[in-house]
């Protein structure tokens, strides 16, 4: 391998003494001190939000992975059926299923599992996605809320309710269980 | 006794302790305060951030539109909210340290800081008999005609007192690093004593040159020369425009430079922070405070920085007077300074402080601090030298074009 030899640039005397590139480093600093000083103002437009007043919202993509949330079909059944995929590969293990068996004079006997309890716990959740992408029933889907936060652990918790408050209905996915197939 | 007490003249007691309850409490501490402020801001623009903006009286509770802004900027009561949160934080003080001496080094800091600013003059002089028409219409005695000088303290030794109180200053800085028994305090005490007292040197030294134009050591004469005859940098009115002044020019701008480069170095400020450098003392001298004694070390530092700039403004910058002042009808002329115009020239002495102080702010995010060795080099081997130097060609030049 061929050896470059870089050579150290010579600095001119009025450089090595700090003068020129002093007044170089003060243009710089007070550039970007009047720029952004203007921005402030509102003399010249801003590159950034101040975020608890101004938010991104209607900017955000259709792919955005907020708070993961559970969902029901058009004829309000939970879509979910317990298989426990979403627990299974959840890397931070946030979610925790406990199945529950549909009693056979149900309607949607025939789907044979719904979850008794569904807990996210969003203090663990990394908004990863792939429960989502795993799920075979498309029932638990993640949402654009980013601004998950409480004042407790508990509030945190995020229970079977809670996910289906946050979720509501989704239409028009898979139809296996229902007449519309 | 009777006879000591007949010979205080009550009327300069009483003037001196308004102008210094006036510079004192409504000028250089608000400063201070302010100057916090002004640090957070101004460092935050030029980082391209937006900086402590949310603190204000908060209108909005009462239906009010909008906070109170200047020029768009909020945040303008953030120097309140830290003077709270200094207060009520917890005062602790650590097992290990030397309690009395722990208690002693804010105040050692604080005091001197605040001390040096009766030399410093403010501004002319106010003519307070101007207010006798209003004061003899509302049915109180006038003021005797007698203007009242704008500076707490007429001294003679002006600078040599400032510099006396000012390097008392270092001893805060050293027994609260030896106080406080840990080693980061104590690194930073010694690296802070070390570079006081160097460029204390060049800190004298640089203004010899300048007593040596003015031929006294009286701040406020000193201004008064500059507003008739142009500023030592700004030599463009009155006895300014002769050749003897101009060929003065160099040798004061290298003092002017100096100056400022030591003044940097005394109130540890960035390019020269060895006392607290946050990236290998934690926080310096004052680690191990916390509370109302670590915002004694705070103000104390910016309260240096604003005598600092004072006494540069004063020396270079013609102090309170008005550029070109004398030629546009605003100039001083002793007994015969209208009062509104002695309130102009506080202020325009005030606005070139705040300039100086914007000034040392922009520094310190421009230039990268020094290396310990570096640092010393710098004080002994360049600084000491070219103030040496810098006598010795102010006293030439003087001796061969003589000043009128």
């Amino acid at each position: 391998m061929a050896t470059i030899f870089v050579k150290r640039p010579k600095l001119a005397w009025h450089e090595s003494w700090f003068l020129s590139t002093f007044a170089k480093g003060l243009k710089i600093t007070l550039g970007h001190a009047l720029k952004t000083f203007l921005e402030i103002t509102g003399k010249k437009e801003k590159v950034t939000m101040e975020y608890p007043e101004q938010k991104w919202d209607k900017h955000l993509p259709e792919y955005y992975r907020g708070a993961p949330a559970l969902v029901t079909d058009e004829q309000d059944r939970e879509r979910c059926v317990s298989c426990q995929l979403c627990e299974f590969i959840c890397p931070p293990k946030a979610i925790r299923i406990t199945p529950g068996e549909i009693p056979s004079d149900d309607p949607w006997a025939k789907v044979e599992k719904r979850p008794k309890e569904f807990d996210i716990d969003m203090t663990r959740c990394i908004y990863c996605g792939m429960c989502e992408e795993v799920c075979p029933e498309q029932a638990i889907y993640l949402r654009k809320d980013y601004a998950i936060t409480g004042e407790s652990r508990a509030e945190l918790m995020h229970d079977k309710a809670k996910l289906y408050q946050i979720g509501g209905k989704r239409v028009g996915l898979v139809n296996k269980w229902n007449e519309l197939k | 006794m009777g006879h000591l007490l007949a010979n205080i003249d009550l009327t300069f007691l009483i003037a001196s302790v308004v102008k210094i309850v006036f510079l004192t409490f409504l000028v250089i501490l608000p400063m201070v305060a302010y100057s916090v402020y002004a640090e957070r801001r101004f460092s935050a623009v030029i980082q391209d951030r937006v900086g402590p903006n949310r603190t204000g009286i908060p209108l909005t509770l009462f239906g009010f539109k909008k906070d109170i802004q200047i020029l768009g900027i909020g945040g303008l009561t953030q120097p309140m909210a830290d003077g709270i949160k200094f207060l009520l934080k917890e005062d602790f003080t650590p097992k290990s340290v030397n309690a009395f001496y722990y208690w002693l080094a804010p105040c050692l800091t604080m005091v001197p800081a605040l001390m040096t600013c009766v030399v410093l003059p403010f501004g002319s002089e106010l003519r307070l008999s101007d207010l006798n028409g209003l004061l003899s219409w509302v049915g109180l005695p006038g003021f005797s005609a007698v203007p009242v000088p704008s500076v707490i303290a007429d001294l003679s030794v002006g600078p040599l007192y400032t510099f006396a109180i000012a390097s008392l200053g270092v001893y805060g800085i050293v027994i609260a690093g030896w106080a406080s028994n840990s080693k980061y305090p104590f690194l930073g005490g010694v690296r802070a004593s070390a570079q006081m007292i160097s460029y204390e040197l060049s800190l004298g030294l640089s203004i010899i040159p300048v007593l040596m134009v003015f031929g006294e050591l009286n701040l406020a004469k000193m201004s008064i020369y500059q507003d008739a005859n142009g500023w030592l940098l700004l030599p463009l009115w009155g006895e300014g425009l002769s050749w003897a002044r101009w060929a003065l020019w160099i040798p004061m701008g290298l003092s002017f430079c100096i100056f400022v480069v030591a003044m940097f170095a005394e109130t540890n400020r960035l390019p020269f922070d060895m006392a607290e450098c946050e990236t290998e003392l934690v926080a310096g001298y004052h680690t191990e405070y916390s509370s109302m004694k670590f915002a004694l070390f705070f103000l104390g530092e910016y309260a240096a920085m604003i005598i600092g700039s004072g006494l540069a403004v004063t020396l270079f910058l013609g102090g309170w007077s008005i550029p070109f002042g004398p030629l546009i009808g605003l100039g001083y002329s002793a007994g015969d300074t209208p009062l509104w115009l002695g309130l102009l020239h506080i202020g325009v002495f005030l606005v070139k402080i705040v300039a100086f102080i914007l000034f040392f702010i922009l520094i310190r995010w421009t230039l990268p601090r020094f290396r310990f060795d570096q640092l010393m080099k710098l004080g002994w081997m360049v600084m000491f030298e070219l103030a040496l130097f810098n006598v010795l060609l102010t006293a030439l030049l003087m001796w061969l074009i003589p000043l009128k």
